[in-house]
């Protein structure tokens, strides 16, 4: 087998598939080669059509989490509470069964009674009696709610006893419902994804240089240095995790920058292991002898034959990161590191819609929607990187 | 002789199991009990929650003792005598009263594990329940020996407890989990192992058959109790499950009878489905919020009241907890012939209550026209903790005005921080009855209590009447200065509290024998499946 | 080879008396004890808990004491579980997550590499997308929304399966939770054996090999699966590692007595001698599967050489 190896394998000037510019072999016009096998790459990335949706569908949901927040009317922490986990709905909300309800319910705040309920034209007309003469800023009583408005004291009558008060009727519209507190859900996706999708590339980008630069050293420099850099991911490792956030926070304090950090601190060790895998398999191939043979550093050899070819497992690999990041985020929050209620995140959307899953499915449901659209598209433009960038294809 | 004990129980638990799904006729009646969580330990020195209660409390039984109806019934002893200036108290034990081995229970018995509870190397953490025994605290603190404790053998079926000073509830203190009793031949012989399975002695209704801790513990019916005649179930089967929905989940799937404290957002659901199986008691804790009293601007009276009248409870009991809380004016819940004093607020309606809270607000100086407030609400994790913390931020912001955010910790990091005497501007806190009475909620707030009183409140006249409540031994009085003492503490508003939270029970058809009580106390001794 | 791997396990020991010092200061600066409960105890009750726990004494001499104790093979009590010896419980518990976490190991090894292979050998075809697209989903709903939705499809609508508890440990209690925990990791496999694979069959060699018209089958067996298996082999460690110490969420979810619940609830209890124990686990599973698949490396590819 190994015969088929040596026989055939990619002699050295493999040129190395880096897209910064300075990352080709030393050929006489060193930046001219790299930038058109960028361009190619480009191209190639560009016809893959996948790849283009994924992109599409990515900037897509960035803009509805970026730009949303200042179309809609609602924000991600207003409370609206005659709206307690409303399902979604295109139709503004209430109808005018819902407005009698929430008509009686605020009678029964105010400690009377409601005797007749009507809407006409966005206006209310509601009759209130009680034992007793009624204080006429029962009024206000409707004012305070999220759906009547400009309540006024229409009639005062049999001394006070009977009382009837028209107003304006405000109605909402919450196209993906609103949660156990009456916040709109929309919003807070919104909101979330400004936060999932910063801490998501961020972090995965961090653990990414991290761990692709570690595993290559590691792997390629083998011997005591890959011995005690190994020795070090098991470390890391083993660390109680809940420990080592819990005292980031007693000694930082909260702050978004921690999230990286922590995060950062152990979702690099499985690339790097994985990297270093690889490179041991690479550090004999025929290429890397010649590189050497050319009088290549280490680190050129690294970065110039090393990391462009164990691009492919790396990009799947990233694609995995991803999401584990995300919802690690909320498992963060929950330990009072990272975003603090009443800001969210898409992870903690979607824990709080699980754990309502049955009662409010919507909760679950919308979050997980726009989770799993991105990540789709996240999946579309890593295989067409790949694709892109596979140093073999060219 | 294990292997073969170990095989005959699977083979049993097999057969059990094919035949609950076969014939109930022919079936044990087994008890499939979900317990919202994995006891920390079996031995009755050691416990401290009501997951844990339950279970002991069907495998050991007190001088006293709960019916169904949660009511303190005889238990081991059959009847007692108390002293006329209540400082001594005679029990007389039952003479069928025998552990699972079939020995006798005896008074030495009691004697030997009350002296345990207190000795200062079984490090108990609630041994101070039991404090008001003549020299229970210096023999807890190693200042005097176990055999100096306030507890003597008269004879085999005779028992003394003599206390420092009258304690008019120290039947109720008996029926804590750190009054029940344990064998001290099993616990010399066994050593570290006594209360694991097959060795473990019980004198209640239930001895512990086996154990798996984190899925299940299996209790069988004690041939050697005294009532075994009237128990009808051959087994309760506990299991711990510590998720909420998990519980509902295996509850619906039909391989649990009775689940407890399951969340709220269900109980709408459950109900549809379950009718009546599925219960909401009223029970004895109180949810509140803590005011740093040490600093500006909540050392102010007029602004922990006016904050505290802002909070909209009705809404927060219907709209966040579904009615699965009552709202609560009061720091104590109402009990056994005690009304707790309300906040003079509580008569008010809530547009009332804001009007004036805004008033109030504006005399102490803060809120629209005057200084803004910024306010800082520290919790510690958990959904429902941030959904009212969510609610009444909003509240203060839509009635002050002011500018509120929240801040959440660890359940630990939370409590260690403000046991510490950590500063801070509001925090939740709450507390759930050791025993029925309100003392245990109002001691709470007196001056220097170690460790809880957070929000380090003070007022002398407040701590006098609790100082005088322990003096006064006729019940009604008691209770009165105590309710005084409540509606001081209900005016100053050191402490704002919020909810009174229900006892969620659900339980299958097969399950009888259950009734709601105050207490939530619900010993499988009277139950029974169909 | 030999002296390979026992130089790495005598590397063992150092790495784990890092990891245990480590983890010992670590967990102590972290805010509370294991008795800071939501309710106080009174501070003569604390003075007996910690002079029972030896929590009055020194912090370097806790540490002492612990690392002779560690050393001993002692790993103390629980500071929650009362009754119980941290020995006892990773013990008792360790059994139940292994079952489960090696069941669900072969089942996301197996069923990831196969989905793998026919997503490969299907390139950019429907078969592909499929495979991908459901790898993608099982990457990305996180098994606590999982597995209460099989819990409702399969045991309360269907009642086909066990809702929760380890039962009798048979198909019926287990298959649900196996699945929850094994999807993810399924999906892992999957998406890394495809791309392996790809990038395997487009080397030199391999279209050589076809060119010279060896038979496909024969291809893909054994030259393509060679090269294609070191991610797999790679991941398989942390991935074993993590699997067999048990998972927090699937075992609360599904109400396992095993020890996964131990890295969670010991950290938030405080209960440091448990997290201790739950460190030491993992440690020497991430050792040991590191050193397998290292030596795994030299066997697939005899280019590896350790040196």
């Amino acid at each position: 087998m190994t015969d088929v190896f040596s026989t055939n394998a990619t002699p050295a000037p493999d040129p190395g598939p880096n897209p910064g510019p300075g990352a080709g072999l030393p050929l006489p016009e060193p930046e001219a080669a790299s930038r058109s096998l960028g361009q190619l790459a480009w191209l190639r990335f560009r016809r893959n059509k996948a790849a283009m949706f994924g992109c599409a569908t990515l900037i897509l949901v960035a803009l509805f989490s970026f730009l949303g927040p200042h179309l809609v009317s609602h924000s991600y922490d207003g409370v609206y509470r005659s709206y307690v986990e409303t399902p979604p709905s295109i139709h503004p909300r209430p109808d005018e069964d819902t407005l009698r309800a929430a008509a009686n319910t605020l009678a029964v705040r105010g400690r009377v009674t409601l005797e007749s309920f009507e809407v006409e034209d966005g206006r209310f007309t509601a009759v209130l009696i009680s034992p007793q003469a009624m204080d006429p800023r029962v009024a206000r009583v409707f004012d305070r709610s999220d759906v009547f408005k400009e309540a006024q004291v229409q009639a005062h009558e049999d001394e006070g006893r009977r009382l009837v008060l028209t107003g304006g009727v405000t109605q909402e519209t919450f196209l993906m419902g609103t949660d156990s507190n009456g916040r709109d859900l929309m919003s807070r996706i919104m909101l979330g994804g400004q936060i999932s999708l910063a801490v998501g590339l961020l972090a995965s980008l961090v653990s990414l240089v991290v761990g692709v630069l570690y595993g290559a050293v590691s792997g390629y420099m083998g011997g005591r240095i890959d011995n005690v850099m190994m020795r070090l991911v098991e470390i890391l490792y083993s660390l109680p995790f809940v420990f080592l956030v819990v005292v980031l926070v007693v000694f930082f304090g909260r702050s978004f920058i921690l999230i990286f950090l922590a995060i950062g601190a152990i979702e690099w060790l499985d690339m790097a292991r994985i990297v270093r895998g690889q490179t041991l398999a690479l550090k004999r191939r025929e290429f890397v002898g010649a590189a050497e043979a050319l009088g290549l550093t280490d680190w050129q050899i690294i970065r110039r034959h090393i990391i462009p070819n164990v691009i492919g497992p790396v990009i799947v690999f990233v694609t995995l990161v991803v999401p584990k990041v995300i919802l690690l985020e909320s498992f963060l929050s929950f330990l009072g590191l990272g975003v603090q209620a009443p800001l969210t995140s898409w992870g903690a959307l979607i824990s709080d819609g699980a754990a309502n899953m049955r009662s409010a499915p919507w909760l679950l449901i919308w979050p997980s929607l726009f989770f799993v659209v991105t990540l789709f598209a996240l999946n579309f433009i890593g295989d067409g990187l790949r694709d892109a960038f596979d140093p073999k294809d060219r | 002789m294990t292997g073969f004990r170990r095989g005959g129980l699977r083979a049993a638990l097999i057969l059990g199991a094919l035949m609950a799904g076969a014939s109930p006729a022919l079936a044990e009646a087994v008890l499939h009990r979900g317990n919202p969580g994995e006891p920390n330990s079996l031995d009755p020195a050691q416990i401290s929650i009501n997951v844990e209660s339950f279970i002991l409390k069907d495998l050991l039984e007190g001088l006293t003792t709960f019916n169904a109806a949660g009511e303190a019934i005889p238990g081991a002893a059959e009847s007692w005598e108390i002293s006329e200036d209540g400082t001594v108290y005679t029990f007389k034990l039952r003479e069928a009263g025998k552990w699972s081995n079939g020995d006798p229970v005896t008074a030495e018995d009691f004697v030997y594990s009350l002296r345990r509870v207190q000795d200062p190397a079984v490090a108990s953490k609630y041994a101070n329940i039991l404090h008001p025994i003549r020299n229970a605290k210096a023999v807890n603190a190693g200042e005097m020996k176990p055999e100096e404790l306030g507890v003597r053998a008269v004879d085999d079926r005779t028992l003394e407890i003599v206390l420092e000073r009258p304690t008019p509830y120290f039947l109720e203190l008996l029926t804590h989990s750190t009054g029940l009793p344990v064998h001290r031949g099993n616990i010399e012989k066994d050593g570290a192992e006594w209360n694991r399975p097959g060795k473990l002695v019980t004198n209640g209704p239930f001895m512990l058959e086996a154990h798996i801790p984190n899925d299940s513990l299996t209790a069988a019916k004690n041939p050697h109790y005294w009532d075994a005649e009237a128990v009808k179930l051959d087994k309760v089967v506990f299991y711990p499950v510590e998720d909420q929905a998990a519980a509902v989940r295996r509850f619906e799937a039909g391989e649990l009878d009775m689940i407890y404290n399951f969340s709220a957002s269900d109980l709408e659901r459950l109900r549809a489905a379950h009718g009546d199986r599925i219960r909401a008691t009223p029970a004895l804790n109180t949810e509140y919020y803590v005011f740093d009293n040490r600093a500006e601007p909540f050392s102010d009276a007029r602004v922990r009241r006016a904050l505290s009248m802002a909070i909209d409870r009705d809404f927060l009991a219907q709209e966040i907890f579904l009615g699965a809380s009552l709202p609560t004016y009061a720091l104590s819940p109402p009990m056994a012939g005690y009304t707790p004093a309300q906040a003079d607020f509580a008569a008010l309606s809530q547009f009332d209550r804001e009007d004036q809270a805004v008033e109030l607000m504006k005399e102490a100086g803060y809120g629209s026209g005057a200084k803004p407030l910024d306010i800082t609400i520290r919790y510690n994790t958990n959904p429902n903790h941030e959904r009212v913390a969510t609610a009444i931020a909003d509240m203060w912001k839509t009635v002050f005005g002011f500018n509120v955010t929240m801040s959440n910790q660890d359940v630990t990091s939370h409590y260690a921080y403000l046991q510490e005497g950590g500063a801070f501007q509001v925090a939740r806190a709450g507390w759930v009855a050791d025993y029925g009475d309100p003392e245990n909620f109002l001691t709470l707030n007196i001056t220097g209590n170690p460790g809880f009183n957070y929000g380090k409140y003070s007022n002398p006249d407040y701590d006098a009447l609790i100082a005088a409540s322990y003096d006064e031994t006729d019940h009604e009085k008691r209770f009165q200065i105590l309710h005084d003492a409540e509606a001081i503490l209900m005016k100053d508003q050191p402490i704002a509290p919020l909810l009174h939270k229900a006892e969620l029970w659900g339980l299958s058809a097969r399950v009888k024998g259950f009734e709601d009580n105050v207490n939530n106390e619900h010993p499988s001794r009277f139950m029974s499946v169909e | 080879m030999l002296t390979f791997v026992l130089r790495r396990l005598g590397s063992a020991i150092p790495t784990l008396f890092i990891i245990v010092t480590l983890s010992f200061f670590l967990m102590r600066l972290a805010p509370g004890g294991p008795f800071n409960l939501e309710r106080p105890l009174p501070p003569q009750i604390m003075e007996n808990l910690n002079r029972t726990y030896g929590f009055d004494q020194p912090m370097w001499r806790q540490y002492l004491i612990y690392m002779g104790n560690v050393v001993q093979g002692d790993l103390g009590p629980s500071y929650i579980y009362r009754d119980r010896s941290v020995a006892n419980l990773l013990g008792e518990g360790l059994g139940y997550s292994i079952k489960l976490g090696g069941l669900a190991l072969l089942v996301a090894l197996v069923g990831g590499v196969l989905a793998g292979l026919l997503a490969a050998l299907r390139q950019n075809r429907p078969l592909d997308f499929l495979i991908m697209s459901g790898a993608t989903a099982g990457v990305t709903i996180p098994n606590f929304v999982i597995g209460p939705v099989l819990v409702l499809i399969f045991s309360i609508t269907l009642s086909w399966t066990r809702a929760g508890g380890w039962g009798t440990g048979s198909f019926r209690d287990l298959v649900l939770p196996v699945i929850a925990l094994a999807l993810p990791q399924l999906a892992v496999f999957a998406r890394l054996t495809r791309g392996a694979m790809i990038e395997a069959m487009s080397a030199d060699h391999i279209r050589t090999a076809r060119a010279y018209g060896l038979p496909a089958r024969s291809v893909v067996g054994t030259h393509a699966m060679r090269g294609a298996m070191l991610p797999i082999v790679s991941y398989l460690a942390p991935c074993a590692a993590g699997l067999l110490t048990g998972s927090a969420v699937v075992e609360t979810i599904f109400a396992i007595p095993g020890v996964g619940r131990y890295f969670v609830h010991g950290a938030l209890a405080r209960d440091y001698t448990v997290v201790m124990g739950t460190v030491v686990l993992v440690a020497v599973f991430v050792i040991v599967f590191n050193l397998i698949v290292d030596v795994i490396y030299g066997l697939l590819d005899p280019r590896v050489r350790h040196d």
